[in-house]
């Protein structure tokens, strides 16, 4: 089921399908996001927002605004 | 040679340049833009190498301010800060990310150095690189591994620079057109996209192990260091810790200063004949240079926390739990920092902000930083809350005066987070702010790293903040030395007249003649013109004088009062100024410091901007007289708004 990176729970492991940004799409894609990269959502800071990820092994902070252009599945089980 | 030091954040590039360059750094500016430029020099032989350091981006195509100068400088062979070869740091266990900007810059046919850095991380991780099947995917290149952190590897570094082969005509790494147009995203995208997904086919016969694991050891600290009440307790402690260390330890080096610069000037003032340039060398400058020394102190103080917990790891974990907080101002998780810091000193606070990337974010920062109640403010504080507030109990137990100066605090909180607001409205900006960011692992930080980083602030603060605080304090002696014709003259012949002053001691006469010569000085008489703008507030033209002579800094205002007052003053807690000031009565017989003028007055100085070492040091920041003339401005309309206010309400 397609959603978006800013819904998803806790420790929850997901697929990126595409990512819409207006204008961090570029920065994302340099980082090593793109169509089918593993995504762990590690951490929420208190209120929700920003959250951590886990990707590539490395530890990348994003804002709810910025993760919410980013369109993941769950890894199918 | 020009050499450029590129690489991705967190790939330890500025380890790498302090071990290259050590103490001999300077910073100044790329031209025509507000980004600073790291430059160093080191020695190979007798071979002498100027490195650039650059901000660590993932590609040369920018988004944010401060990495435009990456593009602008590779894409432009004309461009003076272009290299003749540039060093592309690493991380080992994150292959396939970094090499994105190394197969840039290969593309670009600027001669390079590919350094594999923190190399024991990723052998501990099990990667194993073959290097010599990377070289020859990239013939030309000397690769070498590294790390940095402890200086290894460095005489392999100097190998091959002195070895890179300059001289190549080298196929491109990518086929396409290159570089992409700055301002076509799509074509960049593409570029991008295409260039990894060649590296991920060429890659996994060269490293053994895709990508490293995150260690154990950081997710377990994160769980804690992250936690939505631990975090705040963590962070609260931390502050709490370091404000301790800023009172109890800057303090007596403060003082050394202050009473050597008190001693010199009583040596050479002897020691000279009398006249202008003894009064102006021990009146004026070397004053002037106390002040700008006393700094030194505090900005040491805090850089080195700063540092150490920037090293440390911990520094982007608290932009992480800060930044929901701080965004509905404008603001970012970065700027939590500069406006503690601000809280001992606002010219600290201010030099910190250089984190923040995004220029509004940053600018917004910088102004509303003064309004935290630094450390300047507390004598002044502390004499009117003693002055005007009784020594009562609210509840019996908490004391009145240490909740009003609690609320002195708070206001000045306030009013920057309500002023952020209103800026956020007024600064227009073309990038927004964002967060994406990676967060290191914690490591034990780099001493050398943090010393490097406190000599660099202080060399900053010293050379261009203290060239304006030394002008102006100068400035501010000639005023106060000095009056028009025959003013000061006269105001102490007068004062030799009285009988109060024929009966009175030697000491006791100097000090009315010290008074006397304030008052007919060129600052004395202003403070008598302007008594008409300031009675509205409740204040007389002394406090006119005091409140004139400390826009050099806030803490003057005490040391003024005293003079114009003719208070001979020795004892630290100023009980004589106080005892005198308690008396001081109005031609109406009213006393001059009621509640309502000394509440007045504590108001006026949590927002004035008196403190002329802090519009010079965003002036330095912010590279124009523009955003601290506005500052000062803005500033000034909230204290006599707010003085004014508080006067009409408590009367």
């Amino acid at each position: 089921m397609l959603k978006s990176l800013s819904e998803i729970t806790l420790g929850e492991i997901v697929i990126v399908e595409s990512i819409t940004h207006p204008y961090l799409s570029n920065k994302l894609i340099e980082m090593g996001m793109q169509a089918g990269t593993e995504l762990e959502l590690l951490y929420k800071a208190p209120f929700g927002d920003p959250i951590a990820i886990c990707m590539h092994g490395s530890l990348i902070s994003l804002r709810l605004d910025e993760a919410k252009y980013i369109h993941v599945t769950s890894l199918p089980i | 040679m020009k050499i450029a030091l590129f690489g991705n954040p967190n790939t330890g590039k500025s380890s790498m340049f302090n071990l290259l360059t050590g103490l001999r750094q300077q910073v100044s500016n790329f031209p025509g833009v507000t980004i600073e430029k790291r430059i160093g020099t080191f020695k190979i032989g007798d071979q002498k190498h100027q490195l650039t350091d650059f901000p660590g981006t993932y590609s040369i195509y920018p988004h944010s301010l401060d990495e435009e100068i990456v593009s602008q400088v590779v894409t432009n062979p004309t461009h003076e800060d272009f290299p003749e070869l540039a060093i592309v740091v690493v991380d080992s266990s994150n292959l396939e990310r970094n090499m994105l900007l190394f197969t840039q810059l290969y593309d670009l046919k600027i001669p390079l150095v590919l350094v594999l850095n923190m190399w024991d991380i990723a052998e501990k991780n099990g990667i194993k690189i073959d290097i010599s099947a990377l070289e020859f995917l990239f013939p030309g290149t000397p690769i070498i591994t590294m790390n940095a952190r402890i200086g290894l590897g460095k005489e392999r570094l100097f190998a091959a620079i002195s070895t890179t082969n300059k001289a190549q005509e080298l196929s491109p790494f990518y086929d396409g057109f290159f570089p992409s147009p700055i301002e076509d995203k799509d074509a960049q995208k593409q570029e991008i996209q295409d260039r990894y997904e060649k590296l991920r086919t060429i890659l996994p016969s060269i490293q053994g192990k895709k990508s490293s694991v995150k260690s154990t050891f950081s997710r377990k600290l994160d769980a804690i260091i992250i936690h939505r009440f631990w975090g705040y307790f963590i962070f609260s402690a931390v502050l709490l810790i370091i404000f301790q260390f800023i009172f109890a330890f800057a303090t007596l080096p403060m003082d050394w200063i202050e009473h050597l610069f008190i001693t010199l000037s009583a040596w050479l003032s002897g020691a000279l004949p009398d006249g202008v340039l003894n009064n102006l060398l021990t009146q004026g400058i070397l004053p002037g240079i106390a002040g700008v020394l006393m700094f030194i102190p505090q900005i040491a103080l805090l850089f080195f926390f700063i540092a150490l917990l920037e090293e440390s790891g911990y520094l982007s974990r608290v932009v992480f739990i800060m930044d929901r907080l701080m965004r509905p101002f404008g603001l970012n998780g970065k700027s939590i920092v500069p406006l503690m810091s601000s809280v001992a000193c606002a010219i600290p606070g201010i030099m910190a902000t250089r984190t923040i990337s995004d220029w509004k974010e940053r600018l917004i920062t910088i102004i509303i930083a003064p309004l935290m109640s630094c450390s300047a403010r507390i004598p002044v504080y502390t004499l009117l809350i003693a002055l005007v507030i009784p020594k009562t109990y609210v509840f019996g137990f908490i004391s009145l005066q240490g909740l009003v100066l609690f609320a002195l605090y708070s206001l000045g909180l306030v009013a920057a987070l309500l002023l952020a607001l209103v800026l956020k409205k007024f600064i227009r900006s073309k990038n927004n702010g964002f967060l994406i960011m990676e967060m290191p692992e914690y490591k034990k930080p780099r001493w050398s790293n943090i010393m490097i980083s406190i000599t660099e602030k202080i060399k900053v603060f010293v050379w261009d903040a203290g060239k304006v605080i030394l002008a102006i304090s100068i400035i501010l002696w000639v005023l106060a030395a000095y009056g028009p014709s025959d003013s000061m003259s006269s105001k102490i012949r007068a004062i030799k007249e009285t009988s109060l002053y024929i009966k009175s001691t030697e000491p006791q006469k100097e000090t009315m003649i010290a008074s006397a010569k304030l008052e007919g000085s060129f600052i004395g008489i202003t403070g008598k013109y302007i008594e008409p703008i300031i009675s509205p507030l409740g204040y007389d033209w002394k406090i006119g004088i005091s409140l004139i002579s400390s826009f050099a800094a806030r803490e003057v205002f005490v040391g003024s009062l005293s003079t114009i007052h003719a208070v001979h003053d020795e004892n630290e807690r100023h009980e004589n100024l106080q005892t005198h000031l308690k008396e001081a009565r109005r031609s109406d017989g009213t006393p001059v410091y009621s509640l309502a003028t000394g509440a007045s007055l504590m108001v006026f100085y949590v927002f004035a901007m008196q403190c002329m070492a802090t519009l010079a040091v965003v002036k330095k920041e912010t590279k124009s007289w523009r955003w601290p003339f506005i500052q000062l401005v803005i500033m000034g309309i909230m204290a006599y708004v707010g003085a004014l206010i508080t006067y009409l309400i408590l009367t």
